[in-house]
């Protein structure tokens, strides 16, 4: 395992998390993670570890049992306008347009209508759905719904994206598509990703770190930081030495926790 | 930001065309069609020999005009329509607000939800002469009545509608920092829309239902008054023209919260 030292700044830490359900269901357990700053980072495990419910906890959704979630140094309360969320099912709101699901952050925020019209229109473009915009997302496929949310988290210009397996819920071929597109646009968005992934694949693909947690009750299993040059040519990154060797050696690791 | 990143388009992308099946102009030909239909196969029954109390089209609807050009129905609803609209307005603003706010404050649910769940499945109407020890023969009994039959229909699909509102959602509104008013307005509302007025509409039929049953059983009033005497004196085209004619008020009530619907939501466009 290919393990290197970070000297990136930490913007968001856990210390410690506990997740208990009703007394006796541990969802988390002692979990305790650095994630540096303008990086990827996946969350990878089997389904029901409680990855999920780690997101939500750095989201400020759930409140741990136990154990604080802090951002630059600072413990959260609650949601933050420092965090912004993608959506596995997407949550666009069904009535809504394009535009008005992606200006809602600006909109709870009070922004007036033509300055959130005009920020929500510039990320609209950039993730590449302009002409859409007075779309409603019935009329979308799913790779453009989650376009739409990835445009909508966009907007209120946080530091760090949480995306919940943001890819799973549309075919392979768009999966790489927005694979892809995410690289590009970290090109030129300066963020922090957090990112859940049921797929070593993705998260070797996309991750600077890739957090491993074992199976129920969910905890660090292992930290693992692929060296995969990702400045180059996007279509290189699975062409690299190493990166099929590391899917593997992830496998072999999570294979245990898989019932 | 300058440098754009390009993105090709893929071909799930380019073709988003949905085109809606069937013209406007033909639903209405086949509900003036199906109106005729009805009025035809009256008219065939009327005039075979089934009941003397059952006339035909042709003769309810002489009985029809000759009603509103007398007055006969002016001098009714005089007497009808007051209550009526009083309790629609108590039944439509009261149940949606106490659905609404039951459904967002849930320590208020236990306190008003088995009372509403049992106007909704008793038989109530079998509480209407009762009215009558309460409120006597007043305009009063009648919009109770009104209310009892229509209010609770309202109330509860109000509240099954503020709470099927979709968790995913709210996780999402609460993320992005909605004020609670904010989610209200732009979440859990347009999202209990479609039932709200679905309680609407049955709680307006509800509330004609109960406007009739009270002019019926206790006060011998207006519509009421008019379909029992029409019957008593043994005329049936009148009496029949009198129910078409709280039927046709009924239709029309529906349509224009249909409207208003359409009106406070509009119709997605494509």
């Amino acid at each position: 395992m290919k393990k290197r030292s970070r000297s990136t700044e930490v913007i968001l830490s856990t210390d410690s998390i506990n997740v208990v359900y009703q007394e006796s269901l541990i969802a988390l357990q002692n979990v305790s993670l650095d994630i540096p700053a303008a990086k990827l980072t996946a969350i990878l495990g089997p389904s029901g570890c409680g990855k999920t419910t780690l997101l939500k906890v750095i989201a400020g959704l759930i409140k741990p049992t136990s154990g604080s979630v802090k951002v630059r140094g600072k413990e959260i309360e609650g949601p933050g306008p420092d965090r912004a969320l993608v959506f596995q099912d997407f949550a666009l709101l069904p009535w809504a347009t394009v535009l008005q699901n992606v200006g809602f952050g600006l909109r709870a925020r009070g922004v007036p209508k033509k300055e959130r019209d005009e920020t929500s229109l510039h990320y609209i473009k950039e993730v590449g759905l302009l002409g859409f915009e007075d779309k409603y997302p019935h009329q979308l496929s799913g790779g453009m719904r989650q376009r739409t949310g990835l445009a909508r988290a966009l907007t209120i210009n946080s530091d760090i994206l949480l995306m919940d397996e943001p890819f799973s819920a549309v075919d392979e071929q768009m999966r790489r598509k927005l694979q892809e597109d995410l690289l590009n646009l970290l090109k030129v968005e300066n963020k922090t990703v957090i990112f859940v992934t049921h797929s070593i694949e993705e998260a070797v693909y996309l991750a600077d770190q890739v957090i491993i947690l074992s199976g129920r009750p969910g905890s660090v299993a292992e930290i693992v930081y692929p060296k995969i040059d990702r400045t180059g040519e996007i279509d290189l990154i699975r062409r690299q030495p190493g990166y099929i060797d590391l899917v593997d050696e992830i496998w072999s690791s999570l294979k245990k926790y898989v019932e | 930001m300058e440098n754009q990143i390009k993105y090709s388009q893929t071909n799930e992308d380019s073709k988003l065309n949905i085109t809606k099946v069937g013209p406007k102009t033909s639903l209405l030909f086949f509900r003036i069609i199906s109106f005729f239909l009805v009025f035809l196969i009256w008219e065939l029954a009327g005039r075979s020999d089934i009941s003397i109390a059952f006339p035909p089209f042709s003769k309810v609807f002489l009985a029809f005009i000759e009603m509103i050009l007398s007055g006969e129905f002016v001098e009714a609803y005089a007497d009808s329509l007051p209550p009526l609209l009083i309790g629609l307005l108590i039944t439509v603003v009261g149940g949606v607000i106490i659905g609404v706010s039951v459904g967002l404050v849930r320590s208020a649910e236990w306190f008003i939800m088995p009372l509403l769940i049992i106007f909704q499945t008793a038989p109530v109407s079998a509480l209407i002469p009762m009215l009558t020890y309460i409120y006597g023969i007043s305009d009063t009994s009648k919009i109770v009545a009104i209310v009892i039959l229509g209010m609770p229909l309202v109330a509860l699909n109000s509240y099954k509608g503020i709470q099927s509102t979709n968790p995913s959602l709210l996780e999402m509104s609460a993320s992005f920092l909605a004020s609670r008013t904010n989610t209200i307005i732009f979440v859990i509302l347009p999202s209990a829309q479609k039932m709200i007025f679905a309680g609407l509409r049955l709680g307006i039929s509800g509330a004609f239902i109960g406007i009739v049953l009270a002019e019926l059983l206790i006060t011998p009033t207006g519509i009421g008054d008019l379909i029992t005497y029409n019957r008593f004196i043994a005329r049936y085209d009148k009496m029949f023209a009198t129910i078409v004619s709280i039927l046709a008020i009924a239709g029309l009530t529906l349509s224009l919260m249909r409207v208003f619907e359409d009106w406070l939501f509009p119709k997605e466009k494509n």
